[in-house]
C-alpha cells in the first residue's frame, strides 16, 4: 500500500472560514435569536468582599417587562462550578454560580433578572436591593498569605489554596559549588484577556431538549456539566459553539452564566439570552497570570548553570475556576528549565485566594511565566559574569544529539535542535551589527537595546495517563469522525473547537492529501455536540493539531485503508499492490485500469460486491490519545529604542525563529505567531489589571486597559526551522502560544538592555513610559 | 415618543419608527437583523461596530439611530456587489487578515473609508488609520498587508511612491 503524498499539507491554502466572516454572514452567539426569547441581566456585587445580609427583589419583580428574578438562595438547582484539576492538598472552595452567603470579588454575581428586553432587564436589575455587610478585602496574593489577612473562604481558615513543591537534583551542592549566585524578584502582572467578542449564552428548552449556544472553547465540557448540574439527560443536551470571536483561555471554562441561563430557560419555559457587556466582562470573565517569583540561579564563572531555586506565589482570585491551578503548576513548574541542561531544580508554588476576579488560563497559561522567569535569570546571569546573552544560552542548551531528552523536571522532550534556531534568529536580527546601531542611537540621545529569549514550550496536551498522574480529572485525547458520503464527498467532525485558528482549512488539508481530494471537497464541522463524536476535549494549550489533527489523520487513514482493500478486491489484486494516487486507485504498473475514489466509495454503499467480512459504508470515529507531549522551541530577538526624556519604548526591529515541527499551513502558522507576539508586547509594555486596596478594579474598561493597537506593534520578521516531532505521524507540535511565550521575555530583555548603561538590572512589566521614566530619573540621581 | 426616520441601509431605503435612545448599532443588529456589525465594547474603543455613514466610517455604538436620519448606511452585508467581493474583502482573505473574524467587518469598513481618502498610504499611515479598531488575534501584520495590497490593486497594481520617483 502506498503512502499518501503531501499535496496540500505544507502549503498556504487560503482559509475556508473567511467567506462568511468577511461578508458578515457568520453567526456568533449574540447573533442567535429564538422566537419568544427573553434577556438576562446579572446583579453583581460592587464590593470585593461582603456578606450578603438580605436581597429584596420585590421592586425588580414589579418592574415593566420583568419575567423572573432569581437570587443565589433560590438557585441551588444550578449546582456548583467544576474544577478540573486537583493538585495534592488542594482546598477547593464551593463555587456557586450565584453567591448566596458572601461576595468574594467585585463582580461576583448574586442575582439575575430576566425581562422581555435587554433594556428592561438592565433597568430592573438596578432595582434589586441587596443589603451587604462589607468586609475587609485582600487583593495581593503575598498579603493574602500573611498573618492576619482577611480570609476569603472562612471554612479553610487560610487563603492558602494549595502548595506545589518540586525538587530534583542536589540543589545544595549546586549552590555550594557555584561561583556566582544571582537573585531576582520577578512580578508577572495580572492581565485581562480581551477576546474581542464578549461572552454570550443562549438557552432554549423544547420539550425535554435543551439547546445551548455559547462562546466557548470547550462545548463538550459545557454539555457534560449542564447535564450533570441541571439533571438533564446528556443525550437531550445539545451545546453549540458557533463562530467564536477569540478566546485565549478566557472561554475555557464552565462559567456561572452557562449554568444559570439554561436553568432560567427551564424554569420559565422560554428561551433566554445573556450577553456580557465589556465592563461586566472585565469583572466576570477570568483574568490571567498574576504571579510573583523569587528566583535564584547558581552558575560557574564560565556560564555553566548549576541550579535554580524558585519560590512563587500565584494569585487564584476569589474562587478556583476550571483549570486555575494548572497555569501555576503543571504547565509552569515542569517547563521552567526551558532549553537548558539544569542539574538541580528546587521549586515551590503556592496558590492564594484573594478578593479578585478568578484567574485562569490566558494564552500560554504558565509557560510565558516560566519563559519570562528563566530567560530573565539567564540575562541577569549573563550581565553578572559579563558574557554575551546569546553565548550563555548556547553554552547551556540541551545539545541536538541528546533527544529524546529527560529534563531535571522529568519531562521527556520529544525532539529539538536549539542552536540553528538561535543562529538563524541572530542572523535575521543582524545581532552582530547591533553595537554600531547602539552607538548611532546614542548620538541621537536615544538608548538602544537588544534582547533575546530562547524558549521551549510544552504542547500536545495531553497523554491521558500523564493527566491522571498530574491530578487532571479528564483524559487528554481528542476525537474525530469522518463520513465519506456515497457520492465521495467528505464530512469531518472534530472534537476541537476553533475560535480563529482555521481548523476547517488545516484539517481539510490533512484529509485531502490522504484521500486524493481537494480541501474544498472536505467539509469540516465543529463546535456542535449533536453530530460530533461523544466527547471532544476542545481547543486550548496549542493542543488542537498535535492531538485533534492527528485524530483526523487517523480517522482518514481508516477510511483510506478500507477503500484500498475494496479496490484490491475489485481489481483482483493484493492490497500491497494497490496505488492510490491523484484520486484514483490502480494496480502498480497498470494505471490505465483504474477506479476513481468516488466509484469505490459508491461500491461500499451499494454493497453488492464486497469481500467477505467487509461492512458496507465508509465512516470512522477515532479517539487519539497522544503518547507524549510535544515541545516546540525557538529564539526571538527584539531591538528597542527609548527616549530617556519621556520613557517611551519603540520596538524598532523584531525577529523570531520558531520551530513547531512540520507545518500544515505556513500562512496560519505565521498568523498565530503574529498574534501571539502582539499579545506578548501588550503584556511587556502596556497591559495591567489594577485593583485598589479595597478590591475595586481600576482598569475597568477598554478606556483604562491598553490593548495594543496597530500603531503599537511593529512588523515582525519571521523565520522557521523544522524539527519534526517523533511522537505523532504528521511530525507536528503546535504553534498557538509560541509567540506569547517567546516574545514576553524578549521584549523585557531588550528594554533592560537599553537601560543597562544606567545601571538598571531589572524592571517589572508593564514597561510603560512612566515606569521607564522613573527608572531613568532614579538612575540619574 | 418614537421618532420617524428615513434611512437607506445597503441601498435599501426605509422609513422606521425608532426610540430616540436607540443606537444605530441596535437598529442594525436588532431591528434590521444585520448581525455582521458586532459589538465588542461599551466605550467606543474596539471599533467592531464600525459602519459607513454617508461613506465615512463611524462607530455605530456611538451614533443614535435618529442621527442617521436621511443618511446612507453601508454595513458589511452591503459591501459585496452582485456576489463579487469588494477588493478590500478579497485582500483580507488573500492576505490572511482575519482569524476569529469578530473585528473584521469593522476593520474592512474602516479600510474602505480610509483608502477612499488616502489611496497611497505608507505602512505608518495604515497603522495609524486603523488604531481605532482592536484586533486580538492577528497582531495586525496581515491586516496591514491586506490594506496595502488593496490599495496597490486599486491603483492598478503600481506603487505611486515608486512611480513618482
Amino acid at each position: 500500500m502506498t503512502v499518501a503524498t503531501a499535496t496540500y499539507v505544507g502549503t498556504s491554502v487560503p482559509r475556508k472560514e473567511d467567506r462568511r466572516l468577511i461578508t458578515g454572514t457568520g453567526t456568533y452567539t449574540d447573533d442567535v435569536v429564538v422566537t419568544g426569547m427573553v434577556h438576562a441581566q446579572f446583579v453583581r456585587s460592587p464590593h470585593a468582599h461582603a456578606r450578603i445580609i438580605r436581597i429584596d427583589t420585590a421592586a425588580a419583580k414589579r418592574a415593566p417587562g420583568v419575567v423572573a428574578v432569581l437570587t443565589g438562595a433560590e438557585a441551588a438547582g444550578t449546582g456548583t462550578l467544576p474544577l478540573f484539576v486537583k493538585v495534592p492538598g488542594i482546598k477547593q472552595s464551593k463555587h456557586f454560580p450565584l453567591a448566596a452567603d458572601k461576595a468574594r470579588y467585585a463582580g461576583d454575581a448574586v442575582a439575575v433578572v430576566v425581562a422581555e428586553s435587554r433594556a428592561a432587564a438592565k433597568a430592573a436589575a438596578a432595582l434589586v436591593d441587596v443589603a451587604y455587610e462589607p468586609l475587609p478585602a485582600v487583593v495581593d496574593a503575598e498579603q493574602a498569605l500573611a498573618e492576619g489577612a482577611p480570609v476569603v473562604h472562612e471554612e479553610f481558615g487560610t487563603n492558602l489554596a494549595w502548595t506545589y513543591p518540586f525538587k530534583a537534583g542536589d540543589i545544595d551542592k549546586a549552590f555550594g559549588e557555584a561561583d556566582v549566585v544571582v537573585r531576582q524578584r520577578i512580578v508577572n502582572q495580572r492581565l485581562i484577556p480581551n477576546a474581542i467578542e464578549p461572552r454570550s449564552v443562549v438557552a432554549k428548552v423544547d420539550g425535554g431538549d435543551l439547546t445551548l449556544w455559547s462562546t466557548t472553547q470547550i462545548p463538550h465540557f459545557v454539555q457534560l456539566f449542564v447535564a450533570i448540574n441541571l439533571g438533564v439527560p446528556q443525550n437531550r443536551v445539545r451545546v453549540i459553539a458557533p463562530e467564536v470571536g477569540g478566546g485565549f483561555g478566557s472561554k475555557l471554562n464552565v462559567y456561572a452564566e452557562e449554568l444559570v441561563v439554561p436553568f432560567l430557560a427551564k424554569m420559565i419555559g422560554r428561551p433566554v439570552k445573556w450577553t456580557e457587556e465589556r465592563r461586566e466582562g472585565y469583572l466576570a470573565t477570568t483574568h490571567g497570570r498574576d504571579m510573583v517569583h523569587e528566583a535564584e540561579i547558581a552558575a560557574k564563572r564560565d556560564g555553566t548553570v548549576l541550579g535554580l531555586r524558585v519560590r512563587t506565589v500565584a494569585n487564584m482570585g476569589g474562587y478556583l475556576q476550571a483549570f486555575a491551578p494548572v497555569s501555576a503548576t503543571i504547565l509552569h513548574v515542569f517547563i521552567i528549565p526551558g532549553a537548558y541542561r539544569l542539574p538541580a531544580f528546587d521549586c515551590e508554588v503556592r496558590g492564594a485566594y484573594t478578593n479578585t476576579t478568578p484567574i485562569d488560563a490566558y494564552r500560554g497559561a504558565g509557560r510565558p511565566e516560566a519563559a519570562l522567569l528563566i530567560e530573565r535569570m539567564m540575562d541577569r546571569l549573563a550581565d553578572e559574569i559579563g558574557m554575551d546573552p546569546a553565548e550563555l544560552r548556547r553554552r547551556n542548551f540541551v545539545p541536538a544529539d541528546a533527544f529524546p531528552y529527560t529534563t531535571v523536571s522529568t519531562l521527556v522532550y520529544d525532539s529539538g535542535n536549539y542552536e540553528p534556531a538561535l543562529d538563524r534568529a541572530l542572523e535575521l536580527a543582524d545581532y552582530s551589527g547591533f553595537a554600531a546601531r547602539r552607538d548611532e542611537a546614542k548620538r541621537r540621545g536615544r538608548l538602544r537595546g537588544i534582547g533575546l529569549a530562547s524558549y521551549v514550550e510544552i504542547c500536545g496536551l495531553a497523554p491521558s495517563k500523564a493527566n491522571a498522574a498530574l491530578g487532571v480529572g479528564w483524559g487528554g485525547y481528542e476525537s474525530a469522525r469522518i463520513r465519506v458520503n456515497p457520492l465521495g464527498t467528505v464530512q469531518v467532525w472534530t472534537g476541537t473547537s476553533p475560535h480563529g485558528q482555521g481548523h476547517e482549512t488545516s484539517w481539510s488539508q490533512i484529509v485531502a492529501d490522504q484521500l486524493g481530494l481537494r480541501p474544498d471537497d472536505v467539509q469540516v464541522l465543529h463546535g456542535d455536540t449533536l453530530e460530533s463524536p461523544g466527547m471532544g476535549v476542545g481547543t486550548f494549550g496549542s493542543r488542537s493539531l498535535a492531538v485533534g489533527g492527528i485524530a483526523v489523520h487517523k480517522a482518514t487513514q481508516r477510511v483510506r485503508e478500507k477503500v484500498i482493500q475494496l479496490a484490491a478486491h475489485l481489481l483482483e489484486a493484493s492490497v500491497d499492490d494497490i496505488v492510490f494516487e491523484g484520486g484514483k486507485l490502480f494496480v502498480k504498473g497498470v494505471p490505465e485500469r483504474s477506479k476513481a475514489f468516488a466509484e469505490v466509495v459508491f461500491q461500499l454503499y451499494l454493497a453488492a460486491n464486497l469481500p467477505d467480512g467487509m461492512e458496507p459504508g465508509l465512516e470512522a470515529i477515532v479517539y487519539h490519545d497522544p503518547e507524549n507531549f510535544t515541545y516546540p522551541f525557538g529564539t526571538h530577538v527584539c531591538e528597542v529604542e527609548i527616549d530617556p526624556e519621556v520613557g517611551a519604548v519603540e520596538i524598532v526591529r523584531y525577529s523570531a525563529v520558531d520551530d513547531c515541527g512540520v507545518q500544515i499551513n505556513p500562512m496560519i502558522v505565521e498568523g498565530q505567531l503574529h498574534g501571539g507576539i502582539a499579545q506578548a508586547i501588550g503584556q511587556a509594555l502596556f497591559e495591567v489589571a489594577v485593583y485598589d486596596a479595597n478590591g475595586q478594579l481600576l482598569s475597568g474598561s477598554m478606556m483604562d486597559y491598553h490593548v495594543p493597537t496597530a500603531a503599537d506593534v511593529p512588523t515582525f520578521d519571521l523565520g522557521h526551522t523544522v524539527t519534526p516531532s517523533p511522537v505523532n505521524p504528521l511530525g507536528v507540535k503546535g504553534i498557538g502560544e509560541a509567540g506569547t511565550i517567546g516574545a514576553t521575555p524578549t521584549v523585557v530583555n531588550a528594554v533592560v538592555d537599553a537601560l543597562s548603561p544606567l545601571g538598571v538590572k531589572h524592571l517589572d512589566m508593564p514597561l510603560t513610559a512612566e515606569r521607564i521614566w522613573r527608572a531613568v530619573q532614579q538612575a540619574g540621581r | 415618543m418614537e421618532r420617524r426616520i428615513s434611512i437607506a441601509v445597503n441601498g435599501d431605503a426605509q422609513a422606521l419608527e425608532v426610540e430616540p435612545s436607540l443606537l444605530l448599532v441596535e437598529l442594525l443588529r436588532e431591528t434590521l437583523r444585520l448581525t455582521g456589525t458586532h459589538v465588542g465594547c461599551d466605550t467606543s474603543q474596539c471599533g467592531s461596530c464600525t459602519v459607513l455613514l454617508d461613506g465615512r466610517a463611524v462607530k455605530s455604538c456611538t451614533v443614535l439611530a435618529v442621527q442617521a436620519d436621511g443618511a446612507q448606511v453601508t454595513t458589511i452585508e452591503g459591501l459585496a456587489a452582485d456576489g463579487q467581493l469588494h477588493p478590500v474583502q478579497r485582500a483580507f482573505h488573500e492576505q490572511h487578515g482575519l482569524q476569529c473574524g469578530f473585528c473584521t467587518p469593522g476593520l474592512i469598513l474602516t479600510t474602505v473609508d480610509f483608502l477612499a481618502r488616502e489611496p497611497d498610504p505608507s505602512e505608518k499611515e495604515i497603522r495609524r488609520a486603523i488604531k481605532g479598531n482592536l484586533c486580538r488575534c492577528t497582531g495586525y501584520q496581515n491586516i496591514v498587508r491586506a490594506i496595502d495590497a488593496a490599495a496597490t490593486q486599486a491603483r492598478g497594481g503600481a506603487r505611486q511612491a515608486e512611480v513618482r520617483q
